[in-house]
């Protein structure tokens, strides 16, 4: 669903981030801000908290680690025709490390990578929810929902803080 | 992030923007193939064919039309699959081990090595695949449930672990990949129209550069290259023990693991350097790969070249130490015996070249290092045929000593699968930017010439202001 935002374009960081710590100062509620590489220390000035990936990343670890575990417990030393190699035991526990260590790195990084599309909507043909094309290539826009811009000078703010143009746009974000 | 002005710059020239820099790497991919491409792609594509012909014959024939014997039955095939297993492991070097040590210098590099890795990786995989005789049962080495009473894979095996370690291996360096293209592909997408627009759209899964993504993007690159990290090293040290847990003189023994390591970066470095060199004049990248990028490049050949010198020299130690009268055989034999020049190849290659890095000014000299890494590439290849077929040759019976030569199917297979590997570069080059623009962005106001020297100035002034300030109160 399009909604109508107020958008500044700005051509550097540096000016962008300058702009938002005046936007922040009047306490207009800033919706999201695109640019074409990651910005140091954006988010703090946005407010967001630290990403739960890493929590993400750790219980698929622990997936990944018992499945390979038990996968090879079971198979050598639990199913009812586990091999007997020369009577050595059944469950080598050195033997299993390699594989225990694959399956953890394996499980892991396929089940971050779709938490990763997951949370942001990403996947084969997904439509881009970005105002302006140039934000992949070298502009920084940050945009601001019109019924929150209502009322304050976040408009005249941005244009005397280095914005390019300064505009209220109905798009998809 | 402060970074001092007086380090080597790591983009060149004065007139860097964001949008030239989006210009200057992704105009390759929109504009027609130069007719050097297709010159290129052509003969690769000649290669690719050899292969498919050799593979069919092989299939077709049987095993047996390899030169292997029942002495030496590792040749040829496992040589280039431990050889192309190694070259993989600089992509994930630079994509992940220098990303955890944040250097940036990485950045220009990184996203064309992993290709590479995804390439070599693939073109090792075929040779176990083929050389287990029949592919088309290979499924047997999964653990899946069977008809015989489920008889399960032996999780005692290295070569078992290896199965485990090469999928992961490739299909970790796959996605890690992937998702560190999607803003580049983005960036394709936004400035293309029509079925090209289309196309790089689905690729680039809707990609917007909002903060949020661009957070979370830098959290997933951290975490898988902290898989990754672990995972590459996990991966030669298995290909190591492939050989270590046998009795086979030359390949029983405890340093196999970080010496096969070592050995992989050392020959995977060589690879990134041989295509970055032809790469970056090829695609005019020189501001963006950089003489400063290849120097520390070889200064990384140079020290696991002279890890690689100093685990042969030990082994030899070790084999003389123990006093087993088999493995002392076993070293002599490979510097004296039947296959002496390969040894001796690999000696030249591996453990002297290198060292001609010492001289700064062999690091900056194009030509010099594109010959070194090409030596490089050689000499890592003999590394593995010394080990596998001097080691067999000659067994403890003397009855079955044998001697090994490939036969023409070998050979096609070998410069075929350069031919596959050649192939899926230059597709790469033609329809992926080569270089992460977006993480190249992110160090042009600390790390772009044009930038430096615009802080060198405001550094200076403020050193002499505050100069005069303290005479003045003096």
């Amino acid at each position: 669903m399009s909604q109508k935002f107020v958008l500044g374009y700005f051509d550097d960081e540096e000016t962008l981030m300058h702009a938002i710590e005046k936007i922040n100062a009047t306490g207009t509620k800033i919706y999201e801000v695109y640019s074409p590489f990651p910005i140091h220390g954006i988010d703090d000035l946005l407010g967001y908290k630290r990403t739960r990936l890493s929590v993400a990343a750790f219980i698929f670890g622990c997936i990944g680690f018992s499945l390979a575990l038990f996968m090879q417990t079971f198979m050598l030393g639990l199913d009812k025709w586990r091999i007997n190699i020369g009577g050595k035991p059944y469950l080598a526990w050195p033997d299993f490390v390699p594989v225990t260590f694959e399956g953890t790195v394996l499980i892991t990084a396929l089940g971050m990578v779709f938490t990763f599309m997951w949370v942001n909507e990403f996947f084969p043909g997904a439509v881009e929810k970005q105002p302006h094309p140039r934000v992949t290539e070298d502009l920084f826009v940050v945009a601001i929902k019109s019924e929150d811009a209502e009322g304050s000078d976040v408009q005249s703010i941005m244009s005397s803080n280095g914005a390019l143009e300064v505009k209220e746009e109905e798009v998809l974000l | 992030m402060y970074e001092s002005p007086y380090r080597r710059p790591l983009i060149t020239g004065d007139d860097t923007t964001y949008k030239k820099i989006s210009d200057d790497i992704i105009i390759p991919v929109e504009a027609k193939p130069t007719q050097w491409w297709y010159m290129g792609f052509a003969i690769s594509l000649a290669f690719l064919a050899l292969y498919v012909w050799a593979i069919g014959y092989l299939l077709w024939n049987g095993v047996g039309s390899w030169g292997l014997n029942k002495t030496v039955d590792w040749g040829w095939d496992i040589t280039n699959f431990v050889w192309w297993v190694g070259i993989g492991h600089a992509g994930t070097l630079i994509s992940a081990v220098l990303l955890l040590f944040r250097q940036k210098w990485r950045t220009a590099v990184n996203r064309s090595a992993e290709a590479m890795t995804i390439f070599a990786v693939v073109c090792a995989g075929v040779y176990p695949l083929l050389h287990a005789g029949r592919p088309w049962v290979i499924y047997w080495a999964l653990p899946l449930p069977n008809t015989y009473g489920n008889l399960w894979a032996n999780f005692n095996s290295p070569l078992l672990w290896d199965v485990f370690a090469i999928s992961t291996y490739l299909t970790v360096s796959v996605v890690f990949w992937y998702v560190g293209l999607l803003p580049d592909l983005a960036s394709v997408r936004d400035r293309a129209e029509g079925m090209k627009k289309k196309i790089y759209g689905i690729l680039s899964f809707g990609w917007n550069g909002s903060a949020k993504a661009w957070s979370r993007f830098e959290v997933i690159s951290l975490i898988l290259a902290g898989l990754a990290t672990p995972l590459v090293l996990s991966v030669h040290t298995i290909v190591s023990m492939d050989f270590a847990t046998s009795v086979i003189p030359g390949w029983h023994t405890t340093i196999f693991p970080p010496y096969f390591v070592a050995g992989a970066v050392f020959s995977g470095f060589a690879m990134v350097l041989t295509l970055l060199i032809v790469a970056r004049k090829a695609m005019n990248l020189e501001n963006y790969i950089t003489l400063n990028h290849i120097d520390v490049m070889c200064k990384i050949i140079m020290v696991t070249g002279s890890i690689v010198g100093s685990a042969y020299i030990t082994e030899f130690f070790i084999a003389w130490y123990s006093a087993v009268e088999y493995e002392r055989y076993a070293f002599v034999n490979r510097m004296f015996g039947e296959y002496w020049w390969s040894y001796w190849a690999m000696m030249t290659c591996n453990v002297i070249t290198p060292q001609l890095f010492w001289s700064q000014k062999l690091r900056r000299n194009i030509t010099a290092v594109f010959i070194i890494s090409i030596f490089v590439n050689i000499g890592m290849w003999f590394e593995r045929f010394v080990i596998i077929v001097t080691s067999l040759h000659r067994d403890y019976l003397p009855s079955s000593w044998a001697m090994y030569s490939p036969t023409w199917v070998e050979i096609s297979m070998y410069m075929g699968s350069m031919g596959l590997f050649f192939t899926l570069f230059f597709l790469f080059a033609k329809y992926v930017p080569v270089i992460a623009v977006a993480e190249v962005k992110s160090i042009m106001k600390t790390s772009a010439e044009k930038y430096m020297k615009i802080t060198m100035e405001k550094e200076k002034a403020e050193e002499s202001a505050q100069h005069s300030h303290e005479s003045h109160h003096a």
